[in-house]
């Protein structure tokens, strides 16, 4: 299937299964840290590299991300993505420990805790997409890294960029709300990139062409 | 240092050229490698933020030539050239090409940072453009800054503060 190929309605599809992964996901961070954790609808688009790097404030913003690679009956990439401030509270409130900063000599103990909550929240999103799909995949073990946006991101282009100028992202963000006031802050996004040739495997899978 | 300089910027699979006043900056270099070509004579530099090493890579239809290092270095040398920029006083200096991510997995595009370094240099070489100073390799980020003016390079990357090469 070619990428120029896509609809709006492939792009709903699409919205369904970020959809059903991210909210197995929120659910697992929720009951990870015990607090509401809630999710926007999945925004799902065909975007230029440089549009891909606006999705978290810029090339240069200083991030936390979780990467995989999916093998399987598809394949691509998948990222959770963190602003790194957004991070260092999450982890502290895991390990107890207020000094924890992924800037600064983080302990290994706090990477750990990264680490396996990018395995927590990648597997239940993974695990939901392929009850849904029927689809066999094997994830390869997050690795972690903090470091700037496009750095991080653009490891996830490199088979996209093989064939075309543009990418379609399943961006799900999760929002958490502040126990004293209420108000809601974006405090993750799940970015599920699948490689070109997997989409046509994704819409039959679902029954749609 | 730069702040009363305009600045070109140049994303990801783009190139660009800066001349006397301006700078001209990419921001964000994982895997993918830099490549400032300057003449400092003529105060006159191109960027080419490239993203794989080879065009034999690709296997769309069209091909946008500034994301590989085989048809992007030689496309910027073509523009400056037509910008004025003399030919045999060419340099270089690159920077990026890094690992951002440590796998186990043995995939080739977990390699593509070196391989992207390397393929930049022989095209480099095919030219006759000098390399004059690079910082490639590693597992930082990097976003960099070229001034025609001074002909130096600075790298920011988010441990590491800044340099300038």
């Amino acid at each position: 299937m070619d990428i120029q190929q896509i609809t709006s309605f492939h792009l709903d599809v699409l919205k369904e299964i970020g959809n059903i992964g991210a909210a197995h996901a929120a659910t697992a961070l929720s009951s990870l840290l015990n607090t509401k954790i809630d999710m926007h609808v999945p925004q799902v688009e065909m975007v230029t590299f440089n549009d891909m790097m606006e999705r978290v404030g810029g090339a240069e913003t200083f991030v936390t991300g979780i990467y995989l690679r999916i093998d399987g009956d598809i394949s691509g990439g998948m990222f959770f993505i963190m602003p790194v401030e957004q991070a260092n509270q999450l982890i502290r409130k895991l390990i107890h420990d207020e000094t924890f900063n992924f800037a600064q000599s983080p302990s290994e103990l706090g990477l750990s805790a990264m680490q396996e909550m990018g395995n927590i929240l990648s597997g239940s999103y993974l695990s939901a997409l392929s009850d849904f799909t029927s689809l066999k995949l094997y994830p390869t073990p997050p690795a972690l890294a903090s470091d700037m946006f496009g750095a991080i991101i653009s490891i996830g282009l490199i088979e996209v960029s093989q064939i075309s100028d543009y990418v379609i992202v399943i961006d799900t963000s999760i929002i958490e709300q502040d126990e004293k006031d209420g108000t809601e802050e974006v405090s993750g996004h799940f970015f599920l990139i699948p490689d070109p040739d997997s989409f046509s495997t994704i819409f039959t899978s679902l029954g749609v062409q | 240092m730069f702040t009363n300089l305009d600045v070109v910027k140049v994303g990801i699979a783009q190139l660009d050229v800066a001349i006397h006043t301006q700078t001209i900056r990419t921001s964000g270099l994982g895997s993918c490698v830099g490549v400032v070509i300057y003449d400092e004579s003529k105060q006159i530099a191109g960027l080419v933020h490239v993203m794989l090493p080879d065009s034999a890579l690709s296997r769309g239809g069209q091909l946008t030539v500034a994301k590989f290092a085989d048809t992007g270095v030689p496309a910027l040398v073509e523009i400056m050239k037509k910008r004025g920029a003399i030919p045999f006083k060419l340099k270089a200096k690159i920077a990026g090409g890094a690992q951002m991510f440590k796998f186990t997995s043995n995939q080739d595009s977990m390699r593509i940072g070196p391989r992207n370094v390397d393929a930049v240099k022989d095209q480099l070489r095919k030219l006759g453009i000098p390399i004059i100073a690079e910082d490639t390799g590693g597992n930082s980020g990097r976003t960099i800054e070229f001034n025609p003016q001074t002909s130096k390079l600075q790298i920011r990357t988010v441990n590491q503060g800044v340099k300038d090469i």
